[in-house]
Protein backbone atom coordinates (compact mmCIF):
# COMPACT_ATOMS: atom_id res chain seq x y z
CA UNK A 1 0.00 0.00 0.00
CA UNK A 2 2.63 2.91 1.13
CA UNK A 3 4.99 1.94 -1.52
CA UNK A 4 2.08 2.53 -4.25
CA UNK A 5 1.12 5.99 -2.72
CA UNK A 6 4.72 6.69 -2.86
CA UNK A 7 5.26 5.91 -6.52
CA UNK A 8 2.32 8.68 -6.72
CA UNK A 9 3.67 11.26 -4.83
CA UNK A 10 7.11 11.43 -6.04
CA UNK A 11 7.16 10.89 -10.05
CA UNK A 12 10.62 10.46 -10.88
CA UNK A 13 12.70 14.14 -11.82
CA UNK A 14 14.66 13.07 -14.91
CA UNK A 15 18.61 13.70 -13.95
CA UNK A 16 18.90 16.46 -15.90
CA UNK A 17 15.16 18.93 -16.29
CA UNK A 18 14.74 21.92 -16.86
CA UNK A 19 15.22 23.20 -13.68
CA UNK A 20 18.14 21.64 -12.53
CA UNK A 21 19.88 22.53 -16.05
CA UNK A 22 18.79 26.24 -14.92
CA UNK A 23 21.04 25.66 -11.86
CA UNK A 24 23.96 25.41 -13.77
CA UNK A 25 23.34 27.53 -16.34
CA UNK A 26 21.79 30.67 -14.30
CA UNK A 27 24.92 31.52 -12.34
CA UNK A 28 27.00 31.93 -15.24
CA UNK A 29 25.36 35.17 -16.44
CA UNK A 30 21.85 36.41 -15.35
CA UNK A 31 22.87 35.39 -11.74
CA UNK A 32 26.34 35.51 -11.15
CA UNK A 33 27.84 35.16 -8.47
CA UNK A 34 30.47 37.93 -8.96
CA UNK A 35 28.81 39.85 -11.32
CA UNK A 36 25.11 39.99 -10.29
CA UNK A 37 25.05 38.87 -6.31
CA UNK A 38 28.67 41.06 -5.84
CA UNK A 39 30.02 38.32 -4.08
CA UNK A 40 33.39 36.91 -3.50
CA UNK A 41 34.60 39.79 -4.91
CA UNK A 42 37.78 40.15 -2.61
CA UNK A 43 39.80 37.10 -4.07
CA UNK A 44 38.84 38.13 -7.60
CA UNK A 45 40.72 41.75 -6.96
CA UNK A 46 43.61 40.10 -5.09
CA UNK A 47 44.31 37.16 -7.26
CA UNK A 48 43.48 37.80 -10.79
CA UNK A 49 47.34 39.61 -11.72
CA UNK A 50 47.84 36.55 -13.69
CA UNK A 51 45.67 33.85 -15.03
CA UNK A 52 47.65 30.67 -13.59
CA UNK A 53 47.21 31.83 -10.37
CA UNK A 54 42.93 32.64 -11.26
CA UNK A 55 43.17 29.28 -12.73
CA UNK A 56 44.00 27.44 -9.74
CA UNK A 57 41.81 29.46 -7.67
CA UNK A 58 39.01 28.47 -9.31
CA UNK A 59 39.96 24.71 -9.18
CA UNK A 60 40.17 25.55 -5.59
CA UNK A 61 37.03 27.32 -4.89
CA UNK A 62 35.12 24.46 -7.06
CA UNK A 63 36.72 21.67 -5.55
CA UNK A 64 35.80 23.56 -2.28
CA UNK A 65 32.41 23.95 -3.44
CA UNK A 66 30.72 21.00 -4.51
CA UNK A 67 31.97 18.92 -2.49
CA UNK A 68 30.99 21.52 0.67
CA UNK A 69 27.47 21.51 -0.98
CA UNK A 70 27.04 17.71 -1.41
CA UNK A 71 28.13 17.02 2.38
CA UNK A 72 26.38 19.69 4.06
CA UNK A 73 23.47 18.36 1.53
CA UNK A 74 23.69 14.93 2.96
CA UNK A 75 23.53 16.10 6.46
CA UNK A 76 21.00 18.54 5.92
CA UNK A 77 18.32 16.62 8.38
CA UNK A 78 21.24 15.20 10.87
CA UNK A 79 22.58 19.30 11.13
CA UNK A 80 21.20 21.03 14.29
CA UNK A 81 19.73 24.25 13.22
CA UNK A 82 21.01 26.35 16.33
CA UNK A 83 24.72 25.39 15.27
CA UNK A 84 23.85 25.02 11.57
CA UNK A 85 26.82 27.99 10.53
CA UNK A 86 29.15 26.77 12.57
CA UNK A 87 28.68 22.85 11.06
CA UNK A 88 29.00 24.82 7.85
CA UNK A 89 32.51 26.61 8.73
CA UNK A 90 33.98 23.60 9.96
CA UNK A 91 33.18 22.31 6.78
CA UNK A 92 34.38 24.56 4.79
CA UNK A 93 37.69 24.95 6.74
CA UNK A 94 38.23 21.11 6.57
CA UNK A 95 37.58 21.38 2.56
CA UNK A 96 40.33 23.96 2.66
CA UNK A 97 42.69 22.26 4.50
CA UNK A 98 42.22 19.21 2.54
CA UNK A 99 42.94 21.56 -0.74
CA UNK A 100 45.85 23.28 0.85
CA UNK A 101 47.78 20.24 1.69
CA UNK A 102 47.13 18.80 -1.74
CA UNK A 103 48.65 21.67 -3.40
CA UNK A 104 51.74 21.83 -0.98
CA UNK A 105 52.45 18.07 -1.48
CA UNK A 106 51.81 18.30 -5.57
CA UNK A 107 52.30 21.56 -7.00
CA UNK A 108 54.27 23.53 -4.11
CA UNK A 109 55.44 26.40 -6.84
CA UNK A 110 51.14 27.11 -7.27
CA UNK A 111 50.94 26.80 -3.51
CA UNK A 112 53.83 29.46 -2.82
CA UNK A 113 51.85 32.18 -5.29
CA UNK A 114 48.78 31.73 -3.81
CA UNK A 115 49.98 31.64 -0.08
CA UNK A 116 47.52 32.88 2.10
CA UNK A 117 44.26 33.10 -0.69
CA UNK A 118 43.64 29.57 -0.10
CA UNK A 119 43.14 29.57 2.97
CA UNK A 120 41.00 32.86 2.04
CA UNK A 121 38.51 30.97 0.52
CA UNK A 122 37.09 29.69 3.59
CA UNK A 123 35.43 33.29 3.83
CA UNK A 124 34.25 33.82 0.35
CA UNK A 125 30.96 34.84 0.83
CA UNK A 126 29.75 32.73 -2.05
CA UNK A 127 30.65 28.96 -0.86
CA UNK A 128 28.41 30.11 2.92
CA UNK A 129 26.11 31.62 0.83
CA UNK A 130 25.53 28.31 -1.20
CA UNK A 131 25.36 26.50 1.70
CA UNK A 132 22.86 28.23 3.58
CA UNK A 133 20.70 29.07 0.49
CA UNK A 134 20.80 25.49 -1.03
CA UNK A 135 22.32 22.83 0.35
CA UNK A 136 20.77 23.07 3.11
CA UNK A 137 17.29 22.64 2.15
CA UNK A 138 17.36 20.75 -1.76
CA UNK A 139 18.66 17.32 -2.49
CA UNK A 140 22.25 16.09 -3.04
CA UNK A 141 22.29 15.64 -7.04
CA UNK A 142 20.90 19.96 -7.10
CA UNK A 143 22.96 20.72 -4.73
CA UNK A 144 25.91 19.79 -6.62
CA UNK A 145 24.46 21.30 -10.08
CA UNK A 146 23.89 24.75 -8.20
CA UNK A 147 28.02 24.36 -6.78
CA UNK A 148 29.05 23.25 -10.30
CA UNK A 149 27.51 26.11 -12.03
CA UNK A 150 28.18 28.80 -8.97
CA UNK A 151 31.69 27.88 -9.11
CA UNK A 152 31.99 28.25 -12.72
CA UNK A 153 30.45 31.37 -12.35
CA UNK A 154 32.93 32.49 -10.30
CA UNK A 155 35.65 30.85 -12.08
CA UNK A 156 35.00 32.31 -15.49
CA UNK A 157 34.98 35.67 -14.22
CA UNK A 158 38.10 35.08 -12.21
CA UNK A 159 40.36 33.55 -15.37
CA UNK A 160 38.51 36.72 -17.82
CA UNK A 161 40.07 39.24 -15.06
CA UNK A 162 43.01 37.79 -14.95
CA UNK A 163 43.51 37.13 -18.31
CA UNK A 164 42.80 40.81 -19.22
CA UNK A 165 45.25 42.14 -16.51
CA UNK A 166 47.99 40.22 -17.56
CA UNK A 167 48.08 40.57 -20.92
CA UNK A 168 47.72 44.21 -20.77
CA UNK A 169 50.07 44.47 -17.25
CA UNK A 170 52.50 42.01 -17.93
CA UNK A 171 52.30 41.44 -21.60
CA UNK A 172 52.04 37.80 -20.95
CA UNK A 173 49.21 34.88 -21.05
CA UNK A 174 50.09 31.65 -18.34
CA UNK A 175 53.66 33.48 -17.87
CA UNK A 176 54.55 33.01 -21.84
CA UNK A 177 55.27 36.76 -23.32
CA UNK A 178 52.73 37.16 -26.28
CA UNK A 179 54.78 40.50 -27.39
CA UNK A 180 58.33 40.01 -27.02
CA UNK A 181 61.23 40.64 -24.74
CA UNK A 182 60.93 43.96 -22.46
CA UNK A 183 63.87 43.59 -20.54
CA UNK A 184 65.83 46.72 -21.05
CA UNK A 185 67.83 46.77 -23.53
CA UNK A 186 67.44 43.82 -25.56
CA UNK A 187 63.65 45.02 -26.70
CA UNK A 188 61.83 42.69 -29.78
CA UNK A 189 58.42 42.39 -30.92
CA UNK A 190 56.15 45.41 -29.83
CA UNK A 191 58.33 46.62 -27.49
CA UNK A 192 61.15 47.57 -29.84
CA UNK A 193 57.98 49.81 -31.22
CA UNK A 194 57.65 51.14 -28.46
CA UNK A 195 55.07 49.46 -27.06
CA UNK A 196 54.49 49.82 -22.85
CA UNK A 197 52.92 47.64 -20.61
CA UNK A 198 50.40 49.48 -18.74
CA UNK A 199 51.51 48.70 -15.15
CA UNK A 200 48.63 50.31 -13.55
CA UNK A 201 46.89 47.02 -14.51
CA UNK A 202 48.65 44.86 -11.94
CA UNK A 203 47.71 46.89 -9.26
CA UNK A 204 44.44 45.47 -7.28
CA UNK A 205 42.14 48.71 -8.48
CA UNK A 206 41.90 47.75 -11.70
CA UNK A 207 40.31 44.85 -10.75
CA UNK A 208 37.59 46.58 -10.12
CA UNK A 209 36.96 48.64 -12.83
CA UNK A 210 37.64 45.35 -15.25
CA UNK A 211 35.15 43.90 -13.06
CA UNK A 212 32.92 46.79 -13.11
CA UNK A 213 33.13 46.90 -16.80
CA UNK A 214 32.28 43.38 -17.20
CA UNK A 215 29.16 44.03 -15.02
CA UNK A 216 28.42 47.31 -17.20
CA UNK A 217 28.87 45.23 -20.72
CA UNK A 218 26.59 42.27 -19.09
CA UNK A 219 23.67 44.72 -18.00
CA UNK A 220 23.65 46.28 -21.33
CA UNK A 221 23.27 43.73 -23.05
CA UNK A 222 20.22 42.25 -20.87
CA UNK A 223 18.46 44.86 -19.38
CA UNK A 224 16.34 42.49 -17.07
CA UNK A 225 19.48 43.05 -14.52
CA UNK A 226 19.18 46.59 -14.38
CA UNK A 227 17.90 47.52 -10.81
CA UNK A 228 15.07 50.03 -10.73
CA UNK A 229 15.95 52.53 -7.79
CA UNK B 1 13.35 5.91 19.65
CA UNK B 2 12.57 9.73 18.17
CA UNK B 3 15.70 11.75 18.76
CA UNK B 4 15.12 15.82 19.60
CA UNK B 5 17.22 17.74 17.17
CA UNK B 6 16.30 20.91 18.89
CA UNK B 7 17.86 19.70 22.13
CA UNK B 8 20.94 20.53 23.90
CA UNK B 9 22.47 16.42 23.73
CA UNK B 10 22.04 15.99 20.44
CA UNK B 11 23.70 19.16 19.34
CA UNK B 12 26.74 18.29 21.98
CA UNK B 13 26.66 14.74 20.56
CA UNK B 14 26.69 15.98 16.64
CA UNK B 15 29.62 18.70 17.21
CA UNK B 16 31.80 15.92 18.89
CA UNK B 17 31.36 13.35 16.48
CA UNK B 18 32.13 15.82 13.58
CA UNK B 19 35.12 17.56 15.20
CA UNK B 20 36.38 13.45 15.41
CA UNK B 21 35.33 12.87 12.35
CA UNK B 22 37.15 15.92 10.97
CA UNK B 23 39.99 15.48 12.93
CA UNK B 24 41.00 12.14 12.03
CA UNK B 25 40.57 13.24 8.57
CA UNK B 26 42.86 15.83 8.48
CA UNK B 27 45.37 14.68 10.72
CA UNK B 28 45.95 11.78 8.53
CA UNK B 29 45.98 13.67 5.54
CA UNK B 30 48.76 15.98 6.95
CA UNK B 31 50.68 12.84 7.89
CA UNK B 32 50.32 10.94 4.35
CA UNK B 33 51.71 14.14 2.64
CA UNK B 34 54.30 14.95 5.15
CA UNK B 35 57.09 13.01 3.25
CA UNK B 36 55.90 14.94 -0.09
CA UNK B 37 55.97 18.46 1.50
CA UNK B 38 58.96 17.75 3.40
CA UNK B 39 60.75 16.92 0.19
CA UNK B 40 59.73 20.26 -1.44
CA UNK B 41 60.67 22.03 1.07
CA UNK B 42 64.10 20.69 0.90
CA UNK B 43 64.47 20.96 -2.94
CA UNK B 44 63.20 24.98 -2.49
CA UNK B 45 66.10 25.01 0.03
CA UNK B 46 69.06 23.72 -2.36
CA UNK B 47 66.75 26.25 -4.88
CA UNK B 48 67.91 29.41 -3.14
CA UNK B 49 71.10 27.99 -2.36
CA UNK B 50 71.87 28.14 -5.71
CA UNK B 51 69.83 31.44 -6.35
CA UNK B 52 72.68 32.72 -3.68
CA UNK B 53 75.09 31.82 -5.97
CA UNK B 54 73.49 33.11 -9.30
CA UNK B 55 72.73 29.68 -10.81
CA UNK B 56 69.36 29.03 -11.63
CA UNK B 57 67.49 25.85 -10.65
CA UNK B 58 64.31 24.68 -11.10
CA UNK B 59 62.27 21.64 -9.11
CA UNK B 60 63.29 19.27 -11.10
CA UNK B 61 67.27 20.10 -11.27
CA UNK B 62 67.94 21.81 -7.65
CA UNK B 63 69.11 18.36 -5.80
CA UNK B 64 71.53 17.47 -8.99
CA UNK B 65 73.14 21.26 -9.39
CA UNK B 66 73.57 21.46 -5.32
CA UNK B 67 75.09 18.39 -5.91
CA UNK B 68 77.35 19.57 -8.53
CA UNK B 69 78.25 22.73 -7.10
CA UNK B 70 78.33 22.38 -3.41
CA UNK B 71 81.73 20.99 -2.61
CA UNK B 72 81.53 21.06 1.23
CA UNK B 73 79.22 22.30 4.17
CA UNK B 74 79.82 22.32 7.33
CA UNK B 75 78.67 24.35 11.00
CA UNK B 76 80.43 26.89 13.46
CA UNK B 77 79.48 28.57 16.73
CA UNK B 78 78.63 32.11 17.33
CA UNK B 79 82.20 32.50 18.85
CA UNK B 80 83.04 31.43 14.48
CA UNK B 81 84.76 28.15 15.39
CA UNK B 82 84.76 25.46 13.61
CA UNK B 83 81.86 22.59 15.00
CA UNK B 84 82.77 18.77 14.42
CA UNK B 85 81.13 15.93 15.62
CA UNK B 86 77.61 17.39 15.09
CA UNK B 87 74.40 15.36 15.41
CA UNK B 88 72.57 14.44 12.26
CA UNK B 89 69.79 17.22 12.91
CA UNK B 90 72.71 19.98 13.45
CA UNK B 91 74.37 19.10 10.13
CA UNK B 92 74.82 22.38 7.94
CA UNK B 93 71.78 21.27 5.58
CA UNK B 94 69.30 19.37 8.05
CA UNK B 95 69.83 22.76 10.88
CA UNK B 96 66.83 24.45 10.66
CA UNK B 97 68.80 27.73 11.27
CA UNK B 98 64.91 29.83 11.21
CA UNK B 99 63.46 27.81 13.86
CA UNK B 100 66.60 28.04 16.18
CA UNK B 101 66.06 31.79 15.55
CA UNK B 102 62.64 31.64 16.73
CA UNK B 103 63.74 29.53 19.67
CA UNK B 104 63.84 31.44 22.78
CA UNK B 105 65.44 28.16 24.96
CA UNK B 106 68.60 28.34 22.99
CA UNK B 107 70.54 31.31 23.65
CA UNK B 108 72.36 33.67 21.16
CA UNK B 109 76.01 32.36 21.79
CA UNK B 110 74.62 28.91 21.57
CA UNK B 111 73.23 29.28 18.11
CA UNK B 112 74.96 27.79 15.33
CA UNK B 113 76.11 28.37 11.41
CA UNK B 114 75.87 26.62 8.60
CA UNK B 115 78.62 27.57 5.68
CA UNK B 116 78.43 25.83 2.36
CA UNK B 117 81.54 25.51 0.44
CA UNK B 118 80.60 25.68 -3.62
CA UNK B 119 82.56 25.91 -5.96
CA UNK B 120 81.61 27.65 -9.55
CA UNK B 121 83.79 28.89 -12.38
CA UNK B 122 86.95 27.52 -10.65
CA UNK B 123 86.69 29.87 -7.91
CA UNK B 124 85.51 29.40 -4.48
CA UNK B 125 82.35 30.55 -2.97
CA UNK B 126 81.01 30.78 0.22
CA UNK B 127 76.94 30.30 0.74
CA UNK B 128 75.92 31.42 4.22
CA UNK B 129 72.33 31.31 5.60
CA UNK B 130 71.02 34.42 7.41
CA UNK B 131 67.53 35.10 9.45
CA UNK B 132 65.83 38.15 10.80
CA UNK B 133 62.55 39.54 11.15
CA UNK B 134 60.49 41.39 8.36
CA UNK B 135 57.22 43.91 9.49
CA UNK B 136 54.85 40.69 9.63
CA UNK B 137 56.98 37.51 10.31
CA UNK B 138 60.26 36.09 9.50
CA UNK B 139 62.26 36.98 6.74
CA UNK B 140 65.61 34.94 5.59
CA UNK B 141 67.84 34.01 2.78
CA UNK B 142 71.83 32.98 1.55
CA UNK B 143 74.36 35.92 0.98
CA UNK B 144 77.46 34.23 -1.38
CA UNK B 145 80.89 35.66 -0.59
CA UNK B 146 83.38 35.29 -2.67
CA UNK B 147 87.09 33.53 -1.98
CA UNK B 148 88.20 36.98 -0.38
CA UNK B 149 86.01 36.32 2.39
CA UNK B 150 84.66 40.24 2.30
CA UNK B 151 82.78 40.67 -1.14
CA UNK B 152 79.26 39.84 -1.85
CA UNK B 153 78.89 38.44 -5.06
CA UNK B 154 75.05 37.36 -4.66
CA UNK B 155 72.06 37.32 -2.56
CA UNK B 156 68.54 35.32 -2.15
CA UNK B 157 65.92 36.44 0.45
CA UNK B 158 62.67 35.07 1.03
CA UNK B 159 59.89 35.85 3.64
CA UNK B 160 56.78 34.16 5.19
CA UNK B 161 54.36 37.17 4.66
CA UNK B 162 55.93 40.88 3.84
CA UNK B 163 53.28 42.91 2.19
CA UNK B 164 52.91 41.88 -1.32
CA UNK B 165 54.55 45.19 -3.49
CA UNK B 166 56.11 46.43 -0.89
CA UNK B 167 58.14 44.33 1.99
CA UNK B 168 57.44 41.35 0.10
CA UNK B 169 59.96 42.69 -3.21
CA UNK B 170 63.28 41.67 -1.00
CA UNK B 171 62.56 38.89 -2.65
CA UNK B 172 62.85 40.10 -6.38
CA UNK B 173 66.33 39.99 -7.74
CA UNK B 174 66.54 43.90 -8.22
CA UNK B 175 66.91 43.81 -4.87
CA UNK B 176 68.64 40.99 -4.53
CA UNK B 177 71.29 42.24 -7.04
CA UNK B 178 72.07 45.58 -5.11
CA UNK B 179 74.29 43.50 -2.48
CA UNK B 180 76.28 42.36 -4.92
CA UNK B 181 80.22 43.72 -4.78
CA UNK B 182 79.06 45.00 -1.24
CA UNK B 183 82.30 44.48 1.40
CA UNK B 184 81.30 42.97 4.90
CA UNK B 185 85.01 43.81 5.77
CA UNK B 186 87.60 46.71 5.08
CA UNK B 187 91.19 46.18 6.05
CA UNK B 188 90.27 42.90 7.90
CA UNK B 189 87.77 44.23 9.93
CA UNK B 190 83.95 43.88 10.25
CA UNK B 191 81.86 46.84 8.46
CA UNK B 192 77.75 46.88 8.53
CA UNK B 193 76.52 47.50 5.00
CA UNK B 194 73.52 50.04 5.40
CA UNK B 195 70.12 50.00 3.51
CA UNK B 196 69.33 53.89 3.33
CA UNK B 197 66.64 55.72 2.49
CA UNK B 198 67.85 59.02 0.66
CA UNK B 199 68.80 57.26 -2.68
CA UNK B 200 72.62 57.11 -1.84
CA UNK B 201 73.26 53.21 -2.75
CA UNK B 202 75.58 53.80 -5.23
CA UNK B 203 77.98 54.50 -2.01
CA UNK B 204 80.10 51.62 -0.99
CA UNK B 205 79.20 49.89 2.09
CA UNK B 206 75.76 51.18 1.07
CA UNK B 207 71.85 49.83 -0.52
CA UNK B 208 69.13 51.74 -1.66
CA UNK B 209 65.95 50.44 0.52
CA UNK B 210 62.09 49.61 -0.80
CA UNK B 211 59.96 52.47 -0.53
CA UNK B 212 56.66 51.11 1.28
CA UNK B 213 58.80 48.61 2.91
CA UNK B 214 61.27 50.26 5.60
CA UNK B 215 60.47 47.80 8.00
CA UNK B 216 61.20 45.18 6.35
CA UNK B 217 64.27 46.75 4.48
CA UNK B 218 66.04 47.46 8.02
CA UNK B 219 65.23 43.71 9.14
CA UNK B 220 66.94 42.47 5.90
CA UNK B 221 69.78 45.49 7.43
CA UNK B 222 70.22 43.91 10.40
CA UNK B 223 70.08 40.28 9.68
CA UNK B 224 72.26 40.44 6.68
CA UNK B 225 74.81 42.78 9.65
CA UNK B 226 74.40 40.75 12.34
CA UNK B 227 74.64 36.93 10.76
CA UNK B 228 78.01 38.57 8.85
CA UNK B 229 79.85 39.45 11.50
CA UNK B 230 79.53 35.94 12.92
CA UNK B 231 80.75 34.60 10.05
CA UNK B 232 83.83 37.19 9.94
CA UNK B 233 85.26 36.08 13.09
CA UNK B 234 85.34 32.33 11.50
CA UNK B 235 86.43 33.87 8.07
CA UNK B 236 89.53 36.87 9.95
CA UNK B 237 91.00 33.71 11.82
CA UNK B 238 91.11 31.05 9.12
CA UNK B 239 91.99 33.44 5.77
Amino acid sequence: MSTTEEKVKAPKEPLFSKKNKRLITDPLSDNNPITIQVLGICSALAITVQVEQAFWMSVSVIFVMVFGNLIVSLLRNLIPSRVRIIVQLVIVASLVIIVNECLQAFVPDVSEKLSVFVGLIITNCIIMGRFEAFAMSNKPFPSILDAVGNAIGYAWILVLVALIREVFGSGKIWGAAIFGNNLPGEESGLYALGYVNNNMMILPPMALIVVGVIIWIQRTRNKDLVEEH
Amino acid sequence: MKVNKDGNGYTFAFSIILVIVVGVILSSLSIGLKPLKKANVEVKKKMSILSALGVESTRKDGSDKYEKYIKDSYVISHNGVLQENLPEEKQAFSLDVQKQFRDKTIKVEDRLYPIFEAEKDGTTLFVLPVVGKGLWGPIWGFVALADDYETIVGTSFDHKGETPGLGAEIAQSFFEDRYIDEKIAINGSFTPISVVQNGSGFEDQKVDGITGGTITSKGVEKMVNETMEVYYKYFSKNK
